[in-house]
């Protein structure tokens, strides 16, 4: 009987069409497009101006304060713009273009593939590394991966999870990670444990990517204190507090973080780009993007440097589908429709799944009959019937009341929902009004 | 006929007990108020539509009683009239006030600012907002979803079904902002109401650079400074790539309207122009 999270939770089709694909490498574009803000927290600041060269690493925007992320360039050529351009929602986002001119890697970055696995730097050098190189959370999330690694004072982390769940249907980016860069992914966790000075580490991964499963429980046999685990198949487990509670069976308290329960949690991606940073002096500048959809003609796993147009792995991957109704940005149950294909791939972009015909559109509103599918679907334990009535009426009290500020967005509830209502839309628009209220209280 | 009188007896001694009971009970616990503050409420229009910034019409009685003077009070719905009834009810002065009216700051009608996308979720303008930036190239203009209409209690706002913008119905809007708070992009703005309603105001808040916005909507206000130059009031201001005219210095002169490259000054219940008719001499025959 395999572990995995106890309430709620669906299980949508798999549809893990580029399972099998291996990690090509995008071919580098001529202009990139590199957002200021591609993490959680405060934009970073421009450190190059309009007119100067640059090489591939170089820092080109600096974290402004704690929760921030340096920026790097991931071409090498020549600042064309520090400027607004238009993001994948429609907003004008700051962000500095690159046109590119051949191909100079900054001194300090060792090119070569070869695996590194001596560790000797200390935990506070490791620390300064990753926030260096502008780590974030690549789940997703993108929350700057150097806050997460220093727990507040007065809380010690015990385990470190690591998150190979990728319960999103369609996304196979973490999978192929596993499988084709597990030595440096395992390296990456071995440096996580050192920073947060913990023994034991656990890999969680479903159990539908048997083959990383094996893999990684082959190359973790000799190590102490590493185990992989595989969970059953069940949506949202790759959320962090459903995956705590999978791994370790520990539940985070309401409005607490994973650190109240010991824990922390990284995604595979980040490992490895946590490796990359650390043994190979590489700032997070590329990473694997799934494209894929039912009638995508190659959907693939593409290393991609941040900052290529959407269009271009679009291209790569045969062309935009005549039938196409909506490229979403992440996987189908909490990825978002795009507006703009010219806009750039970032640091979150875990894929990009072009729906086509049907099943791009929503189906068609109905009345809500308290059938309580979506309570019974919701992993927070949260009534979400309800919080979407008091969200769509502004009863923001009410809703603080009802922990909508627990929602992890995982959308588990507008899936199971037979009326097709928009239960997360509202919710996520009550959830940030509550939190601005909230916010207001303390100042 | 005895036991029916001893039922009526003893029902009207339970009757006198209870009252005087209730008399002491009356007296002992008895809230204070001001009676004012009922002859105010009878004064306002009872709309609790909290345009005010009170919790209804109750709340703002009791807000203006307990003020000193009456300053920064006012019942947009009332207007100058009732505020000036409870001045002279509570035996001070009333505050002048302008009236004012909801002016829809978006021209990006099907026609001028064309679709780029398709939006098939919640009809609901705070929803689109939280999504992205909405259906067309602009991520400033009207969303459309008529979240200002549901809002207003005065059926003084409505979605035009030609250019698919609200619309504000003049005698209707009592400006009591309901629709400003609604508005996601902050699009409505309240401004003086003006003589014969005539009103001119920058029907844009695009703050993007002049190509962008231009490229997004054919009616956007790029921010070229024409109208600045021409208006010899002082009364528009360029900001972010964007004009804006203080209603309180514009003189109602219409030049900025002429000289809008885009025809992003809008003017409102103005008389037609006098059009300047070549004079042509027609000899007799």
């Amino acid at each position: 009987m395999l572990a995995t999270f106890k309430i709620g939770g669906v299980h949508p089709p798999e549809n893990k069409l580029s399972a099998k694909e291996g990690i090509k490498v995008l071919p580098v574009p001529e202009q990139v497009i590199i957002p200021l803000s591609q993490h959680i927290g405060a934009p970073a600041t421009p450190v190059v101006g309009k007119g100067e060269t640059v090489k591939i690493g170089q820092l080109i925007a600096k974290a402004e304060g704690f929760v921030s992320a340096n920026v790097h360039s991931s071409v090498s050529g020549k600042v064309v713009a520090v400027d607004n351009y238009i993001d994948a929602s429609g907003f004008s986002k700051p962000s500095i273009t690159i046109q590119v001119e051949g191909k100079e890697w900054e001194e300090d970055i060792i090119i070569s593939s070869r695996l590194e696995c001596n560790i000797t730097y200390t935990k506070d050098e490791i620390l300064k590394m990753i926030a260096d190189a502008g780590i974030v959370g690549m789940g997703g999330a993108t929350f700057p991966t150097k806050v997460k690694l220093s727990p507040p004072p007065g809380s010690k982390a015990e385990v470190l999870i690591i998150n190979g769940v990728e319960c999103e249907p369609y996304l196979t980016s973490d999978h192929r990670v596993m499988l084709e860069k597990a030595e440096e992914v395992i390296v990456g966790v071995q440096i996580l444990m050192k920073v947060l000075g913990v023994n034991q580490a656990i890999i969680g991964i479903e159990n539908n990517k048997k083959d990383a499963i094996e893999k990684l429980q082959a190359i973790t046999e000799k190590k102490i204190g590493i185990i992989v685990m595989p969970l059953k198949v069940k949506y949202p487990q790759g959320g962090e507090k459903q995956l705590i509670k999978a791994a370790v069976g520990k539940s985070v308290p309401s409005g607490g973080l994973p650190i109240a329960v010991g824990a922390v949690v990284q995604n595979v991606g980040t490992a490895l780009a946590v490796y990359e940073a650390v043994m190979k002096k590489k700032p997070l500048i590329e990473r694997v993007v799934t494209i894929t959809g039912k009638s995508v003609k190659n959907p693939g796993n593409y290393l991609c440097r941040i900052g290529t147009p959407i269009s271009k792995l679009i291209e790569a991957a045969g062309g935009m589908p005549d039938d196409a109704t909506k490229v979403i940005g992440g996987g189908p149950m909490m990825g978002r429709a795009m507006t703009n294909i010219e806009a750039p791939i970032t640091k979150g972009t875990s894929g990009i799944l072009i729906m086509s015909g049907k099943e791009g559109i929503r189906n068609e509103i109905k009345t809500c009959i308290r059938c309580s599918k979506c309570v019974s679907a919701c992993p927070m334990g949260l009534e979400p019937y309800l919080l979407r009535t008091l969200s769509e009426n502004g009863m923001l009290e009410e809703c603080e009341k009802e922990k909508i500020m627990d929602c992890i967005e995982c959308g588990s509830c507008s899936y199971t929902c037979p009326a097709c209502l928009p239960l997360l839309d509202y919710i996520r628009l009550g959830k940030g009004k509550t939190g601005a209220m909230i916010r207001s209280r303390k100042k | 006929m005895n036991t029916i009188l001893i039922t009526v007896i003893s029902l009207c001694a339970i009757g006198v007990v209870a009252a005087i009971i209730l008399y002491f009970v009356a007296q002992k616990f008895k809230v204070e108020e001001d009676p004012r503050i009922d002859t105010v409420e009878s004064l306002l229009p009872g709309a609790n539509c909290g345009g005010c910034g009170y919790p209804g019409c109750r709340g703002f009685s009791e807000t203006v009683v307990k003020s000193e003077n009456m300053d920064g009070l006012l019942c947009p719905v009332g207007g100058a009239a009732t505020m000036s009834a409870i001045a002279t009810a509570l035996g001070r002065n009333a505050a002048a006030s302008t009236p004012k009216i909801a002016v829809v700051r978006c021209n990006g009608s099907c026609e001028n600012r064309p679709h780029t996308n398709k939006y098939d979720g919640a009809a609901s303008c705070a929803v689109v907002h939280s999504l992205y930036a909405g259906e067309t190239g602009c991520s400033y203009g009207c969303l459309g979803c008529g979240d200002c209409v549901s809002v207003c209690k005065f059926d003084a706002i409505a979605m035009s079904t030609e250019t698919g913008l609200p619309v504000v119905a003049d005698e209707n809007c009592v400006a009591c902002g309901a629709c400003v708070k609604a508005c996601p992009k902050g699009i409505i703005e309240l401004r003086n109401k003006g003589v014969r309603n005539m009103r001119i105001f920058v029907s844009c808040i695009n703050k993007d650079k002049g190509g962008i916005a231009r490229k997004a909507c054919s009616a956007a206000c790029i921010g070229c400074g024409k109208c600045f130059k021409e208006c010899s009031f002082e009364a528009i201001k360029i900001e972010n790539n964007l004009a804006y005219i203080d209603f309180t210095k514009c003189k109602m002169c219409r030049k900025c309207v002429a000289v809008c490259p885009t025809g992003a000054i809008h003017e409102l219940n103005f008389p037609p122009r006098k059009q300047v008719v070549p004079t042509v001499e027609t000899k007799e025959e």
